[in-house]
């Protein structure tokens, strides 16, 4: 095996993996081999990763068939920091999922779980590595019908409608991607997405490329949840077994981020989207929208998931408002808080999740006085909340303050004031929880509950503890950032 | 270990300390500030850490005279008020007080804003514990707004922090005033973190928060409070802000007219919080001077300051401690009972009263002849004025109402050893530096050329100022004039936002009701739906929370692509 195999590999393990997984039937051997297979992944992610940062970009073509013909898997700076985010999160939720998906997942339908996670896994990483744009919808369908059937898992009747919504939902996502991959084709004859790059500048004014950029548009818009078009998420996270909204929380919308930022900074080129389209004031407008109204739902929630997916619409709005700055450092802001998102709510999700199962609910009431029967779960989730409103020592601290300064280089105040109003209310929806853990006594005082397994509680203080490295060492996360931000302005990769 | 960030010691300790068994915490909060000292110690002048942090780079620890003043005193303090605390069985209080302490300690050796802001935020976030864990109603509200406050002067600082970093390009935290600029003309960053720095200090109107939550501390957790906070924001203001003359008009204010309070407040304990902040205020104005006499002044002031001030919180936690109330209106005649803790009392209250041989003097003289030197004859009087309030509220009555006075008839036992150990310390300390001032002028950040008890009339002037205040306290208190201590509550700026706020606004609809009911009706109807349509909205059933139909949801797509639509053909 070659180091020129692997942008290949990162995607056909998983793929190969997955129908191995419904034939094996148990689910403990499932699981075994799905966290056998996303381990590999995470090494090969990882090896890529750094491939890219001495070498630059890794070009991988399929059959020996050279681009624009054939299909090529095309992996540089920003989409290898991307796999090694999603990698790793699936290990993690995965080493969570042993005892985690066997509560709340029938033990018939574990193989059948963990195929689906597994397909999901190889769309997400599929949509990430490619440099083609129609492999891209291919991947995005698998990752998305595996979703679906995810969500529809849990226990939860309700999860089968938010399944069905998303589906709706996510299908007309992408039919609008398909269409304007159909439009860019009809006028520059290739699907390559750097052979794209080369061609659309000489056809800026051509109608049929702005028709698709708009079809672009608001079909990731649709993937990422970008307000207003984010009425699915909510519903999706809260209704689906725990595992499975920690992993699609931490990766998805993450991976819909990226196709985006690839889409404006490369394929278009900023110039394009930022100067002749009014993107940027659609993006400031959307984006800040999300900010303020996502956080201010979450405030009045009473299903404590339900209020950590409108947070999730409020951060995928400070990701909308670095891409809008259309400079290095606002997109360097992005893709941090692409990875710190990733580890505040993967930790965040995952704590619930342990209460969820001790406590036996994720309504706010049901956590009351969960401080002294679960301590270490409870001090879990207040770092994972710090690091959501942004408290320094923690990763969101970083993400913010890359944030504002990319701001005021910009000179955008009003934007400040909604960074500020945004983290203000997130203490309000967090204090909510912490409050009810730790000054509540509980309902049921009689019913002894206790900590959880450690087998639970050890991935979830794997991603705490992320926050806090993260937070203290920027070197890695912000430096990788940077120089992806420079090779998607045109820099040096 | 000289690597190692002071104050690091203490808040990692403390976090170790809940691993302890029950019965030992205590003993090890005692050893940690022992350690810290140690480590203190083998720390030399300019040393100094940098790091680089994405790209900033960043200076989390400086080592110089002005930090390692304060080090020193941060830590006996420490240790002292964990002596008083030895017998406290609560790990709550332990860990916090500790963190506590090791973050204001790290607070003054931080070398740039973004380190001082961290540690500024750890001060608040700890040490509100201390006053939760008094675990009643009233101290939880307390400490609700004591939080609110606090973090809001860390978000300002942290604000104020970005914008100087945006126009001047730096992170240290050195003196924030150019020499040719004053504090009108330095810009909104710097005003920012001015007033970050003026809340922590309690300035006048900000000051509220201090009366408001300390009293509502337990017995031990005021101790700690008494010594830290405030003075890490005087320790910022001497870096920061030297020499700034607005300085000196507030302090002179700060001074003044928490005399008035303290005079007619009932409990003793907020009494001592009211001259905590007549005291903040002299070393504000030393600070606003800014020579090097008043900066030495200033420093020398809060050093002995947090000594006097943690010795009269003690004596007054030990009379709460055995007799379960601090109202003057309750106690009286204690000094049969409890001769040890009045007699530490009354060094405490003398050394705040600034007499002669006691430390409060020779720290006071220097700011005071720093004014007379630069000639601020109004400064000179209101701080006059105030240094004879001084000896009235807490010279002479704290140590009056608790221990002589009306004999309340209560008899208790004297003080546990421990507290009477720590008080004990506190008071020679207080005695001693009184007597030997050059132990304490050898620690100045500038060298002092100034002998307190060579200008023989200043002596006379103090004495005579203090005879006359105990004269006036006799006479008023022979004639019946002084405020009798009544069980009332006393109003303070506070009552603006805590009654005066919500009151006015609801008689100013209720009159306007019976002016124009018309108006009121839709004032209150648009509130109202104000208020409605924030929950229709954002509520649990809002427009914006509750789950759609999949049409509707669709509807928006097609919304948004025809508007992306129009967007980019127009």
């Amino acid at each position: 095996m070659t180091l020129a195999q692997l942008p290949a590999l990162q995607v056909i393990l998983p793929l190969i993996a997955a129908p191995l997984c419904l034939l094996l039937r148990s689910g403990r051997l499932a699981w075994l081999l799905s966290i056998l297979v996303s381990a590999t992944a995470l090494i090969i992610a990882v090896l890529l990763l750094r491939l890219v940062l001495e070498n630059g970009t890794v070009i991988y073509t399929y059959g020996g068939w050279a681009a624009p013909w054939g299909i090529e898997y095309r992996v540089d700076i920003a989409n290898a920091f991307v796999l090694a985010i999603v990698t790793s999160i699936s290990t993690v939720v995965l080493l969570f999922s042993r005892v985690g998906a066997s509560w709340e997942i029938k033990s018939s339908e574990q193989s059948l779980f963990y195929t689906a996670y597994l397909l999901c896994l190889t769309g997400l990483l599929g949509m990430t590595v490619t440099g083609d744009a129609f492999n891209l919808f291919v991947f995005l369908e698998i990752s998305s019908l595996s979703s679906y059937v995810l969500i529809a898992m849990g226990p939860d009747r309700r999860g089968l409608t938010a399944a069905y919504q998303y589906l709706i939902m996510g299908t007309i996502g992408a039919t609008f991607i398909l269409i304007a991959v159909g439009l860019l084709y009809m006028v520059t004859g290739t699907l390559n997405m750097a052979d794209l790059a080369n061609l659309l500048p000489a056809l800026e004014q051509s109608r049929t490329v702005r028709v698709a950029f708009a079809f672009l548009t608001v079909g990731i818009g649709l993937k990422l949840a970008m307000f207003p078009l984010h009425l699915w998420l909510p519903n999706a996270y809260a209704y689906a077994p725990h595992v499975v909204s920690a992993f699609l929380a931490a990766t998805a919308t993450k991976v819909a981020v990226y196709v985006l930022v690839r889409f404006i900074y490369d394929v278009f080129g900023s110039s394009f989207a930022f100067d002749s389209m009014p993107l940027q004031s659609i993006l400031v407008v959307l984006g800040a929208a999300a900010v303020l109204s996502g956080s201010t739902v979450a405030i009045f929630q009473h299903n404590i998931k339900r209020m950590l997916g409108y947070s999730s619409v409020a951060q995928i709005g400070y990701m909308i408002l670095g891409i809008s700055l259309a400079s290095v450092s606002g997109l360097t802001a992005t893709l941090v808080h692409l990875l710190n998102h990733a580890l505040m709510k993967g930790g965040l999700f995952l704590a619930l999740a342990c209460m969820a199962f001790q406590l036996g609910g994720t309504r706010l009431v049901d956590l009351a006085g969960a401080g002294r029967r679960m301590p270490w779960t409870s001090a879990a989730f207040v770092v994972g909340g710090l690091s959501l409103i942004g408290v320094p020592l923690t990763a969101g601290f970083v993400s913010k303050w890359l944030l504002v300064v990319a701001v005021l280089e910009a000179g955008w105040w009003p934007v400040l004031i909604v960074i500020a109003v945004g983290s203000l209310l997130a203490v309000a929806y967090i204090w909510r929880v912490i409050e009810m853990i730790y000054f509540r006594s509980a309902t049921n005082p009689d019913e002894h509950s206790e900590e959880t397994h450690w087998s639970l509680l050890a991935p979830v203080w794997l991603l705490i503890v992320a926050n806090v490295y993260f937070g203290l060492h920027t070197q890695w996360s912000v430096g990788v950032a940077q120089r992806a931000a420079q090779m998607l302005f045109g820099g040096p990769g | 270990m000289s690597s190692l960030p002071p104050g690091l010691i203490l808040i990692l300790g403390g976090l170790v300390l809940p691993v302890l068994p029950r019965s030992v915490q205590a003993k090890g909060a005692l050893v940690l500030p022992v350690l810290g000292l140690l480590q203190l110690l083998f720390l030399s002048e300019g040393m100094s850490v940098d790091v680089e942090i994405a790209g900033y780079s960043l200076l989390p620890v400086r080592v110089d005279k002005l930090s390692l003043v304060f080090g020193y005193i941060f830590y006996i303090a420490a240790f002292l008020a964990a002596l008083y605390a030895l017998h406290v069985r609560d790990t709550t209080q332990h860990v916090a007080a500790m963190m506590y302490v090791g973050s204001a300690i790290g607070a003054v050796f931080a070398g740039d804003l973004i380190t001082l802001f961290v540690y500024w935020e750890i001060t608040a976030l700890t040490s509100v514990f201390l006053i939760w864990a008094n675990r009643s109603e009233r101290a939880y509200r307390a400490g609700l707004r004591y939080l609110v406050i606090q973090i809001g002067s860390g978000v300002l600082l942290l604000s104020g922090i970005l914008f100087y970093f945006h126009e001047s390009g730096s992170l240290l935290f050195t003196q924030l005033i150019g020499p040719g600029e004053s504090l009108v003309t330095a810009g909104p960053g710097v005003w920012l973190i001015f007033l970050a720095f003026g809340i922590k200090c309690a300035f006048p109107l900000l000051h509220n928060w201090l009366q408001d939550a300390y009293p509502q501390a337990t017995i031990t957790g005021a101790v700690f409070l008494s010594a830290f906070t405030t003075k890490l924001a005087v320790y910022a203001l001497a870096r920061g802000f030297p020499g700034t003359e607005a300085l000196i008009g507030i302090g002179v204010v700060m001074t003044l007219f928490p005399i008035f309070f303290a005079v007619i407040e009932n409990d003793l304990r907020k009494v001592l919080c009211y001259s905590l902040n007549n005291q903040l205020g002299f070393m504000v104005v030393g600070i606003g001077i800014g020579t090097e006499l008043a900066l030495n002044g200033a420093i020398a002031h809060a050093f002995v300051h947090i000594l006097y001030k943690a010795l009269l919180f003690m004596s007054m936690g030990a009379v709460l401690y055995r007799t379960g109330t601090i109202r003057a209106s309750e106690l009286g005649g204690l000094y049969r009972s409890m001769p040890w803790t009045a007699a530490f009392c009354i060094v405490g209250a003398m050394s705040i009263s600034a007499f002669p041989l006691f430390s409060g003097f020779v720290a006071k003289s220097l700011t005071m002849s720093a004014v007379i030197e630069g000639y601020y004859v109004l400064t000179f009087i209101g701080l006059l004025v105030a240094s004879a309030g001084v000896m009235e509220h807490s010279g002479i009555k704290i140590p009056y109402f608790a221990f002589f006075g009306r004999d309340s008839g209560i008899r208790c036992r004297e003080a546990p050893i421990h507290m009477c150990l720590a008080m004990g310390i506190a008071a020679v300390l207080c005695i001693g530096i009184g007597c030997f001032p050059d132990l304490l002028y050898a620690l100045l950040p500038y060298p002092v050329d100034y002998e307190p008890y060579a200008d023989f009339g200043h002596s006379l002037t103090q004495f005579q100022l203090l005879l006359f205040a105990a004269l006036a306290f006799a006479v008023l208190l022979r004639m019946g004039l002084y405020p009798p201590e009544q069980n009332a509550i006393n109003l303070d700026t506070d009552w603006f936002y805590r009654r005066l706020a919500p009151n006015v606004i609801h008689s100013i609809t209720n009159n306007l009701a019976n002016v124009t009911d018309r108006l009121t009706a839709t004032t209150r109807l648009a509130g109202r739906t104000l208020m409605r349509s924030v929950i229709r909205h954002y509520g649990p059933e809002g427009t914006l929370a509750r789950t759609w139909p999949t049409g509707s949801m669709v509807l928006w797509i097609a919304v948004l692509l025809a508007a992306s639509l129009v967007l980019y053909f127009v």
